[in-house]
């Protein structure tokens, strides 16, 4: 757990190895390669890399052409924008048709940081999930992410992928397997399972470890596919604990908290907490002093854990 | 060729064109719902790449080497769609299903339910950058086909349309070819008034494109116009095809209420009677 690396950066370092194994993988960026780490692959390859320039609409629409061509586009920007900025040709020219575009988004959630809440997508894994056809993956780490990457190019059809800005811990070995629509079990655990994607998956395990010393059993379920969401998983979760708690970087209307809760609700209603951003906009400031305003820190997740074990 | 495009072609392409109008009006006339007055406008311009410009085959549609065409101002799918009936896509019959539950006609364009659709257009702007995509695509893989896009007046206000004018230029996509089916109207009055495009040719001179202007109901202006596009190297073309919206019913021609709005059986029958003796 020592070392800590972006997923963006394992999404741009990934790029190129999978450029290298299929000539029919294309990059698009709208003026962003240096952050969103495409710069990698446009310097491997600068004939299959397009820079659309500050026009993500036009990102969007050209990534829908080239996989009418036949190519695999990965159309890259900050989550803010594809899903914002784009969002109607995200819907209409890529996901209608299922097209085979890729949406890799960096730069998602408040770890952002200092560039303040018009750079912070809260509201992203919302939007995507709610848009029919549309694959959802938010790796935890950068194994997950490498991986992501490859199995984003082998699914037919509209990904999105969700990466982050910060580095976050290395919580896989090489032999992980990622696999789109199955959540990973890091943990079970008998009183509460914490099911969370993103950062928020090495938070919800450094949870886990302390709570145990106060002698309780917290599982730890990572959901790296949020759409279509691993249910089975979902329901042994809430077989097997008392209780349920959701960590995500994200508002907690709408991400993982609020499809698990649909879970949940219709399937095994179980006392259950949310964590995640409240219904509100992030604002400037450190990634550290951000996750600890916004309730995003292992102990928000702790607290939570007790607090659900109260409801039972 | 250019000047003396002979006389069998154009009554041929002007049969088509009739029997395309014919098939406008019956079909947003039985569905109940439709916009006849911007079908109606590119008539002539749809009908040439079909039936005469375009390397296509019915019988093929998924041929990696055809020229595509993108309709980007979607609500015209009558038109796109009684083109293709009739270029043997599928039977003219289907066209009575158009926006029936179930039809592969959707109201808009559905590029995975209908062969010969290209892409699913229908919220106005989008075309284009899809025709861009598709013309960075060809290049890579050395293909040669060509990739027509159909805009609407009013549809040139959506901001992503200069996104991907700028884009096309910037990539040197001599492979598109965009007509502007300049009509006027739009839903809400006159293009002019309601946020007024012009100059168009100086825009699209400015954003770095080869610019036409022509006569849209006129064959021959048409083809010689796409003929010099395909001499054009290093840059796209945009063809301003000077239209009439509602062109070849006498009483839905440049009226703003004809934008959206189906006609009624008397009124198709007028419109057919009028069609059967009137040359547009």
């Amino acid at each position: 757990m020592s070392k800590k690396i972006s997923t963006r950066e394992a999404y741009g370092r990934a790029l190129v190895e999978l450029g290298h194994q299929d000539e029919r993988v294309v990059v698009l960026d709208a003026d962003l390669s240096k952050s969103t780490k495409t710069e990698y692959f446009a310097r491997e390859f600068p004939h299959r890399f397009f820079n659309m320039g500050i026009a993500e609409q036009s990102l969007m629409g050209t990534a829908a052409g080239l996989a009418l061509g036949g190519k695999i586009p990965f159309a890259s920007t900050f989550a803010v924008f594809a899903t914002g900025r784009a969002f109607d040709q995200v819907r209409n020219s890529i996901a209608y048709p299922r097209l085979n575009v890729k949406i890799a988004a960096t730069h998602a959630g408040i770890t952002v940081g200092e560039d303040g809440a018009s750079h912070q997508s809260v509201e992203d894994l919302a939007l995507m999930r709610a848009v029919p056809n549309m694959i959802v993956l938010v790796p935890a780490d950068a194994v997950e992410a490498r991986q992501a990457v490859f199995a984003a190019a082998k699914y037919e059809g509209p990904v999105y992928l969700r990466l982050g800005r910060m580095n976050v811990p290395v919580i896989y070995g090489d032999d992980y397997r990622f696999e789109i629509g199955r959540a990973h079990w890091l943990k079970k655990g008998r009183d509460v399972t914490i099911i969370a994607c993103g950062v928020m998956v090495a938070l919800a395990l450094e949870a886990s470890r302390d709570l145990e010393g106060e002698g309780l059993s917290v599982g730890v379920l990572n959901m790296s596919t949020l759409k279509p969401i691993d249910k089975e998983a979902v329901l042994a979760a809430a077989q097997e604990s008392k209780a349920l708690v959701t960590a995500e970087e994200h508002s907690i209307i709408g991400g993982l908290g609020s499809a698990v809760a649909e879970i949940l609700a219709e399937e095994n209603p179980k006392p259950l907490k949310r964590v995640g951003i409240p219904d509100t906009f992030g604002e400037s400031g450190s990634p550290d002093e951000l996750m600890l305003k916004y309730g995003l820190t292992a102990g928000d997740i702790k607290k939570a854990v007790r607090e659900v074990l109260l409801q039972k | 060729m250019e000047g003396s495009l002979d006389l069998e072609l154009i009554e041929f392409l002007q049969e088509k064109a009739r029997l395309i109008r014919r098939d406008i009006i019956t079909m947003i006339g039985k569905a109940g719902s439709g916009h006849p007055g911007g079908s109606l406008s590119g008539v002539e311009i749809v009908t040439a790449l079909y039936f005469h410009l375009m390397r296509v085959d019915p019988q093929n549609p998924d041929w990696p080497d055809r020229d595509r065409f993108i309709l980007s101002k979607g609500h015209a799918a009558p038109l796109l769609y009684a083109a293709l009936a009739r270029r043997g896509y599928f039977p003219p019959e289907e066209l009575l299903t158009l926006r029936k539950l179930g039809s592969r006609l959707q109201g808009h364009p559905d590029c995975k339910s209908l062969p010969g659709v290209e892409m699913s257009t229908g919220s106005l702007g989008q075309g284009l950058a899809v025709a861009n995509g598709l013309a960075l695509a060809a290049r890579l893989d050395g293909r040669d086909f060509r990739i027509y896009v159909l805009l609407g007046d009013g549809e040139l206000q959506e901001g992503m349309v200069w996104e991907a004018a700028m884009a096309a230029s910037h990539y040197k996509l001599d492979r598109i070819t965009a007509f502007v089916d300049h009509n006027h109207l739009q839903i809400d009055g006159r293009v002019e008034e309601i946020m007024s495009p012009e100059p168009l040719p100086d825009k699209f001179r400015a954003f770095g494109w080869e610019v036409l202007a022509i006569d849209g109901h006129d064959f021959r202006q048409i083809i010689q116009a796409v003929h010099h596009a395909w001499e054009t190297k290093g840059r796209p073309t945009v063809i301003i095809a000077e239209t009439v919206k509602g062109k070849g019913v006498s009483f839905m021609e440049d009226q703003v209420g004809w934008h959206g709005v189906a006609p009624k059986p008397e009124e198709v029958e007028r419109a057919l009677a009028e069609l059967d003796v009137r040359q547009p």
